[in-house]
Parts: C-alpha cells; sequence; structure tokens
C-alpha cells in the first residue's frame, strides 16, 4: 500500500511530540494530528485572560536530559530551572528545601537535628533506587513472562543492572519498591513537616493515600522522572516544552495539523492502516501511534468489536480514577506567606502539613467525597518569571488533591475554589482579597479539555498492578498492540506517568526496531 | 442446598424412587418410575414431559443486542428473523468452544440465549461498548420440553393456537391453560417435540394443562436419563460430558474448536460481524482440524463372542455412559467415546467419539474398549454418519 506517511501519531502531547521528533529524526515520514489548536497536551501554557499566561494542567516538569540532548531542545529555546521543595507550615513557617546539599540538611534541623543527620544517607539511597529505575525506563520493558528470545537479553540486562546497585542496595531497592511511604518515612524521619511534603510525592495524582502500599513506588518514579527528588520548571511556562518538541519534530520534517481531531483508527483486516478524523477525513498511513491513554485508544478509537474481549475487559478495568483539580488564579500582587522567603517561595510549595493529614484528604476521596482539608501543591510563576502576567500582578497554580472524578457533583468547581482558597488563606491570609481571576479544573474538565479519562494525569494510575511489564497491560508491554501496525506512545505505556518523554521515545525506539525486524 | 424446579410441586410426588441428579444447581428427575424405559419409549412413541427449567437462560435486549450475540457466537445472529431459533455454540479467542445453546429472536431487539453453564461474566465482557441489557432470567422463566410424536397433538388440544403452521426452529407465542406461553419447535431428542417457556409462577398450570390434554395421548413425565438416551441417538453433544468449556480446561488438550465437535456446519466464517475466535476458526478451517467428532456403531457379533468366552450373555449398559472410554486402531490409542449406550429404538450399541482426524471416515474400523468379567479387552466399532436416528417427523 502506498501512503504519503510512514506514521501517524494521534495526540500533540509531549510523548506524542517526543516520537513524532524522533522518528522524523530517522528519516520516517510523520504526521501528528492533535485535537486541539494548540499543542502540549496537559503540558501547555494558555492565555484564559489577556495578558496572562498560564499553565492550564502541569505547572512542573522537564524532559530527560537525554532526550533533551537527542532533539537538540535548547536550540529551540528550551530552558528549565531546577526549584526547590518548601513544606508550608499551616499558620505560617515553612521547610524550605531549597538550595545544596549542606543547606537543605541545616533547614531540617531547624526542626528536628535526627532527621537532619540522616537526610544524606536517605537521599543518597533514594537516588540510587530512582537511579536503577531510570536504567529500567530506558528502553521498552521485556514482555514478562511471554519473553521472546529477542528480548531475553534486554531482561537479562535489567537483573544485571539491579545486581549492578550492590547486593546490600539491591536488596534495600527490591524492599522498598513496594512500601507505602507511611512505612518507608517511619523507618528514616520524625519530623512532621518532612514526612508529609515528602509522602505528598508518593501520592501526587494517585487515587491513594501514603498509608497505601506500592507510594513508595510513586515517590522513587517521580524521583527518577526528575532525577532528583526536586522537581524543574520551564521557562516561559509549561508549554515552552512543548512548542519546543513541536519545533523539533517539524524541523526534523514531521507534519503537524492542530484542530484535527481524530475519531477512528481505520482497521484493513486486523492491522491499522490510517486514521477516520471527525470531520469524515480520511488518512493512511503504514503505522499508527496512539499518544491517547490506553483506553481511550482501544475502547475509542479501535472500538471493541476488533478486539478479543479479554483485552477489552481487562482494558475496562485500567485503573484511571482521576484525583486532581486545578485551580488557577490570577493575583493582584504577591500575597503574603507568613514565613516563607522569597527563595522558598519560588519552590514547589507543598501544603501536606503531615503523613496523617495526607491520609485524612485521602480519607474523603474514597467514599467519593472532596477533601474539605486537601493537599495542594502550589506554583507561584512569576516570582521568576514576572512577564507571565501583567506588571505588578501574579499567577499562582494549584494541583488540588483529592477530587475523585467518580464522585464529581456539579458545584464542585465552586466548592474545589472555596476549599482551596480558604486553604491558602491560612497561609497567606491576604490572598483572597488579591483574586482578579480564577479558573478550576475538576477532574471532568480534565477529562473534557484534554481527553484524559476519568481525569487521570498518568494514563493510568501508577500502582504496582499498573507498571512495569504490566504497563499498559501485562502481556502488552513494548508499545506494540493486538492490532497490528498500532503502537501507543503515551504515559500509559512503560514506563509512565509524569513529564519525561520517556513513554514517547521508548515507542520510537521500538517502532524503529520493529521496522528493521 | 438443591433448589426445586418450578415444577417441583408436579415432579416430585411423581418421582417414585425419589432419585434426583444435581442439574445446575436444581434438582431434576433422573427417571420418575424405577426404571427410565418407558419414558424412553415415550419420547419416541408418544410424547415425553421433560422439566428443563435449570437451563441457563438469559434475556438480551437493546439496541445493540443483536450485535452482542453476533460478536459472541459463531453463526450469523443478524441474519435471524423475528420469531425464529437458532443453535450455536460460542468460542473463546482461540477458536474453542466454551458452551453451546439456542438463541431465539423475541422480537427486534429482544433475545433469549440458553446455556449449560452461566454465561453472565462472559456475556458482560463482549457488551462492552454496546448499549445492550443482559438479564439472567433463569429462575424467572420455567421450561418444559413436550417431545415426541404425539406432542403436537397434545399442544393442539390445548394451547390456545395450533401448532400445525410452526415450523422446525421457529418459535410462537400463544396460551396454555389460560396463561402466556412461548413454544420453539426445539428439543434435545431429535425427534418432533417443542419447548414451552412460561412465567415460573405459571409453571404449575402449564404442567397441569399438559398432563390433562395428554393423557389421551399418552404423555409421560421423564426424566434425564431417557432424555440422555434420545440424545446421544440425535448425535447431540452435551458440556462436561462430550466436550469441556474452554473456560474450565486446565490444558489445551482438553478444549475443542465447532469443528472438531461435528459443528463446523455452525460457524459461519463469512458472516458480517467479527466475532470472538474467528481468527483461529479461519485458521483452522484452512489447516484442517486435529480431532473429529464421529458416530460409532460397535459391532455386535465379537462383543457377543467375547462374553460368550466368559460364560456370560453380553453386558450393555442401560443408561448412557458418561464417561471416557479408549479407541485404537492398530494397537495405538487414537481417540475416546465420551457418550455411549444401547439404543432401544435402533437396537445397535453407539457412542459419540472423539477421534484423529485420520480415522473420522464412515466405515473406518476402531477398537473400543469394553470390561469383560473385570477384563479389559478390545471389540470393533465402525465410524458412521451422525445423528444416528433422524425421523422425517423432526422437521415436518
Amino acid at each position: 500500500m502506498s501512503t504519503k506517511y510512514d506514521a501517524i501519531i494521534i495526540g500533540a502531547g509531549h510523548n506524542g511530540l517526543t516520537t513524532a521528533a524522533y522518528l522524523a529524526r530517522a528519516g520516517q515520514r510523520v504526521l501528528v494530528l492533535e485535537r486541539r489548536d494548540v499543542v502540549g497536551g496537559s503540558v501547555v501554557t494558555e492565555s484564559p485572560w489577556p495578558g496572562y499566561r498560564v499553565d492550564t494542567l502541569q505547572h512542573f516538569g522537564g524532559l530527560r536530559p537525554d532526550i533533551v540532548r537527542d532533539l537538540d531542545l535548547a536550540r529551540f529555546g528550551l530552558t528549565t530551572t531546577r526549584v526547590g521543595l518548601t513544606a508550608l507550615q499551616p499558620g505560617g513557617g515553612a521547610l524550605e528545601l531549597g538550595s545544596g546539599g549542606g543547606a537543605r540538611a541545616q533547614a531540617i534541623g531547624a526542626f528536628n537535628r535526627t532527621d537532619a543527620e540522616r537526610w544524606p544517607a536517605f537521599t543518597a539511597l533514594m537516588a540510587k533506587v530512582a537511579g536503577f529505575l531510570n536504567e529500567v525506563y530506558a528502553a521498552p520493558f521485556p514482555r514478562v513472562p511471554q519473553i521472546d528470545a529477542a528480548e531475553a537479553p534486554a531482561l537479562a540486562q535489567l537483573g544485571l543492572k539491579l545486581r549492578g546497585l550492590g547486593k546490600k542496595d539491591m536488596i534495600e531497592a527490591v524492599r522498598v519498591l513496594p512500601m507505602s511511604m507511611l512505612e518507608l518515612l517511619d523507618e528514616w524521619f520524625e519530623s512532621d513537616l518532612l514526612r508529609g511534603a515528602l509522602a505528598a510525592r508518593g501520592v501526587h495524582g494517585l487515587m491513594q493515600g501514603p498509608m497505601g502500599a506500592g507510594t513508595a513506588f510513586l515517590f522513587l518514579h517521580l524521583w527518577a522522572n526528575n532525577d532528583s527528588l526536586f522537581q524543574t520548571r520551564v521557562k516561559g511556562g509549561a508549554g515552552a516544552l512543548s512548542e519546543a518538541l513541536a519545533q523539533a519534530a517539524t524541523g526534523f520534517g514531521a507534519e503537524l495539523r492542530l484542530g484535527a481531531e481524530v475519531a477512528q483508527v481505520k482497521l484493513s483486516g486486523d492491522r491499522a492502516a490510517g486514521v477516520v478524523l471527525a470531520n469524515g477525513e480520511e488518512i493512511t498511513a503504514q503505522r499508527v501511534v496512539s499518544a491517547l491513554d490506553p483506553r481511550r485508544t482501544f475502547l475509542g478509537l479501535v472500538g471493541p468489536d476488533a478486539l478479543d474481549p479479554e483485552f477489552v475487559w481487562a482494558t475496562q478495568n485500567i485503573k484511571l480514577r482521576g484525583c486532581v483539580a486545578k485551580v488557577n488564579l490570577a493575583l493582584d500582587g504577591l500575597p503574603t506567606f507568613t514565613g516563607v522567603t522569597d527563595a522558598g517561595l519560588r519552590g514547589a510549595l507543598t501544603l501536606s502539613p503531615s503523613l496523617n493529614d495526607l491520609e485524612r484528604a485521602y480519607d474523603a476521596a474514597k467514599y467519593g467525597g472532596l477533601s474539605e482539608r486537601p493537599y495542594l501543591e502550589v506554583s507561584l510563576p512569576t516570582l521568576a518569571e514576572p512577564g507571565l502576567a501583567p506588571d505588578g500582578k501574579h499567577l499562582l497554580s494549584v494541583h488540588m488533591q483529592f477530587a475523585p472524578y467518580r464522585g464529581e457533583q456539579a458545584d464542585w468547581a465552586t466548592r474545589i475554589e472555596a476549599i482551596v482558597v480558604n486553604a491558602l488563606a491560612q497561609l497567606a491570609p491576604d490572598l483572597p482579597g488579591r483574586i482578579l481571576h480564577s479558573q478550576v479544573l475538576t477532574p471532568r474538565d480534565l477529562e473534557t479539555r484534554f481527553g484524559l479519562s476519568e481525569g487521570n494525569l498518568y494514563h493510568g494510575e501508577m500502582m504496582l498492578d499498573q507498571i512495569l511489564f504490566m504497563r499498559p497491560l501485562s502481556g502488552w508491554a513494548q508499545h506494540r498492540t493486538p492490532i497490528e501496525n498500532l503502537y501507543l506512545c503515551g504515559p500509559g505505556t512503560h514506563p509512565g506517568g509524569g513529564v519525561s518523554g520517556a513513554s514517547g521515545r521508548n515507542a520510537a525506539r521500538q517502532i524503529l526496531k520493529d521496522q528493521k525486524a | 442446598m438443591l433448589l426445586g424446579t418450578p415444577f417441583h410441586a408436579r415432579t416430585q410426588p411423581l418421582n417414585e424412587a425419589q432419585v434426583w441428579r444435581r442439574w445446575s444447581g436444581y434438582l431434576a428427575a433422573g427417571a420418575y418410575e424405577l426404571t427410565h424405559e418407558r419414558e424412553y419409549w415415550a419420547i419416541r412413541n408418544a410424547a415425553a414431559l421433560i422439566d428443563v427449567s435449570p437451563l441457563l437462560k438469559y434475556h438480551v435486549h437493546g439496541p445493540d443486542a443483536a450485535r452482542l450475540l453476533d460478536r459472541m457466537v459463531t453463526r450469523d445472529v443478524s441474519r435471524l428473523g423475528v420469531g425464529r431459533v437458532l443453535y450455536t455454540p460460542w468460542c473463546d479467542t482461540e477458536g474453542k468452544v466454551i458452551d453451546d445453546g439456542t438463541i431465539t429472536r423475541l422480537d427486534a431487539q429482544r433475545f433469549r440465549l440458553t446455556a449449560a453453564e452461566p454465561n453472565y461474566r462472559w456475556l458482560s465482557m463482549n457488551a462492552v461498548g454496546l448499549d445492550v441489557t443482559v438479564e439472567d432470567v433463569s429462575s424467572q422463566v420455567a421450561s418444559l420440553a413436550l417431545q415426541g410424536p404425539k406432542s403436537r397433538l397434545i399442544l393442539n388440544a390445548c394451547a390456545a393456537d395450533s401448532l400445525d403452521g410452526l415450523a422446525y426452529f421457529r418459535v410462537t407465542h400463544t396460551r396454555v391453560g389460560g396463561v402466556p406461553v412461548t413454544i420453539s419447535r426445539t428439543g434435545y431428542t431429535g425427534d418432533l417435540g417443542y419447548e414451552l417457556w412460561c412465567d415460573a409462577r405459571d409453571a404449575v398450570a402449564v404442567w397441569d394443562t399438559l398432563m390433562t390434554a395428554g393423557a389421551a395421548y399418552g404423555i409421560t413425565p421423564t426424566g434425564i436419563l431417557a432424555l440422555d438416551i434420545a440424545r446421544v441417538e440425535a448425535g447431540l453433544i452435551m458440556l462436561d460430558v462430550d466436550y469441556t468449556s474452554a473456560h474450565v480446561a486446565t490444558i489445551p488438550e482438553q478444549k475443542s474448536s465447532p469443528f472438531e465437535l461435528n459443528l463446523g456446519w455452525a460457524v459461519d466464517l463469512k458472516k458480517a460481524a467479527r466475532f470472538v475466535g474467528r481468527k483461529a476458526l479461519a485458521a483452522e478451517k484452512t489447516s484442517g482440524s486435529a480431532w473429529q467428532m464421529v458416530g460409532l456403531e460397535i459391532e455386535w457379533p465379537n462383543l457377543e463372542r467375547l462374553f460368550w468366552e466368559e460364560g456370560l450373555p453380553p453386558r450393555i449398559p442401560n443408561t448412557t455412559v458418561r464417561a471416557s472410554i479408549p479407541l485404537s486402531s492398530l494397537g495405538r490409542q487414537v481417540g475416546y467415546a465420551s457418550s455411549s449406550c444401547w439404543s432401544p429404538l435402533l437396537k445397535k450399541y453407539i457412542a459419540l467419539a472423539h477421534v484423529e482426524a485420520a480415522h473420522a471416515k464412515p466405515g473406518d474400523l476402531l477398537m473400543f474398549e469394553i470390561m469383560v468379567q473385570h477384563k479389559h479387552r478390545y471389540t470393533p466399532a465402525r465410524v458412521v454418519p451422525l445423528p444416528f436416528f433422524n425421523p422425517e417427523r423432526k422437521r415436518e
């Protein structure tokens, strides 16, 4: 069959664009189709109000450094800065894990001497285990248990890497990964504020409290994505990252079409042969690569008819329980956060004063309710980059957890805003009076706007039964699908969620490899 | 505890030996009299009234009801008209049979599916993305089989409408004993016969009406021992006896494809809908099946001689043997019989058997294992076409 394209990529999120860029770089004829009029998916900066550049959903995140290098993204203006982690204390004050190792230990020491002493050993071990995960994330995961001969060396290599940690750390890594944050932190720290701040990373975007098994895995996964406990901020807003990727992809020759919603993956027999757009247009290609989540891809674009019932059933059972709401506020001036330094405010601010507070925030969500005292991750991007708002104005960007998708009620947008503003007012009493504009995105809004099924940020929860060779489904790792020539490149595949580009890059590698075979 | 069917108030006092078999969690009479023989002859010569309520029954309704069934089964449901019934197996992805049963199109968007084993989960798994409702109505719908040459006369004597126009594998709605009854011209005996479907609360009224109207025609409450002989004569397979459901099998060798069960005629590879197992079945159709289900007639002279040598008259099981019996050819085992019985009508010792494809031609000779005075013996059996018994009145 002669067609114009080697590959059609569905969705111009950061993973779709990464796949497109790698494929185009390898000389493939690539077409990227994006439903919205803007690239980036959930990594996007938009202007809901004149003069403001708002990170609509994701406000932190960089790509894996090797991807940045491979695609020469610096050339397209991608600049990122590592930011600190500031744990806010209700009533004022904060634990500022801002700069350099010594300063961090000192900051911790102000709260708890023992914790400060343990800090270096903790970070060294976590970095080592996360480093191991990062190695695992560098390539598609072998299919367990049906590995074929070609995959056996990859699995053996993973074994060697695990051994490479050394006997003691190897056992430590295997022991720690399935733990709860509670169990992990009980072994290390005493200070509520520090435990709350760390535990929050283990439940970020996850429908689970820090007492739930496997939350240590998410903590380490996000550590691996960032190559650090600390996150990064993109200059110009998170969307600048996606734009740099889009430029790189088109620079390598990929075509990009915005406002082009794919309605269906077109099949020829049991193979993908192209796509049908919502307007009825058909475009053929040798391969179709979906950056959408597996449920949307298989049940929405392919349709259950073309798939085995067991596969359909398993796809339907992928856990995607979104629990994050996004609140963006435009402020008439910088609010006064009592007892927090300017440097501290430039970091990722977390309101999770203790591990118990996080677990209680989750308690409500278990039964479908909103957390009245939620966990907040806050960013004040205009401190470092005033240009994102008109003169003298500021932006405040909040991930609010938990707002469980399955419990959502009509009044949640209003209630979420009230809950968030009320919680922030405990930290910065003048904040409510400074609000000029607000935007609230509930999990349902995230689903509608970004196509995230159930509003899940990760295209599939990062839980122990949905990772490694079980992502998206056991037997279907390696970006391939039951439909020949249809691939997945989104975070619903191994290694999974967070802004890293690893799924997109690994998918491109697999596609190129399969083509040679 | 096993449950009584909706007819239990009537069947329980009739069961002379109080011997009950278990069938899908219900009590089912093995035979009402002390032997099943008269009941068997009622099937072939008069009319047998058989309580088949323990069958699993599902109502599938909604705009996508036909799509769901078409996705699941191997025959083309889209072409099944209202008022028609079809028999079909359904398979797993590997094209191995999960279960078999009938589908009745009650109206454009409403079907009844019968099954031997619970299939609600499988139906649900196949219904993802479809606008369809599946209801397990097994306990709400009572069913009676009225089978035998006099069955039509009995129904004509008591139903509100004549059954004369009801063709084979068609269904009609009428009243019996004043209550609404759906009657299908179907059955598990290979004879002229009907199955009646009614609300479980009306069951006794329907039973009483049939028994009264049927008295003049020799209507006979009949248990499943007699039924089990009739269905072997008719070449009809039984789940868990003649094959293992693909959902239950522990090893691949225990599974069978429809082709291997003599149900290749029920696999419609040309139908428009993609259905579960299609790919595997298309491949098997091309490459050929490893196994074949055949009819066997165990030859009499040698059988008689083997017993004679022990000083015994031939001993033949008087009910259907639901056990695996080895078959060999030139000293090598090439198959097994899964159901075998003496056919009182044909006066033949017959069996349903699985044999390697190379030994499935009518006329092929196989050695059938029997026990003679506690000793293993082999005796010749001949492959014959199925069914063993197929009277014209079944379809007329």
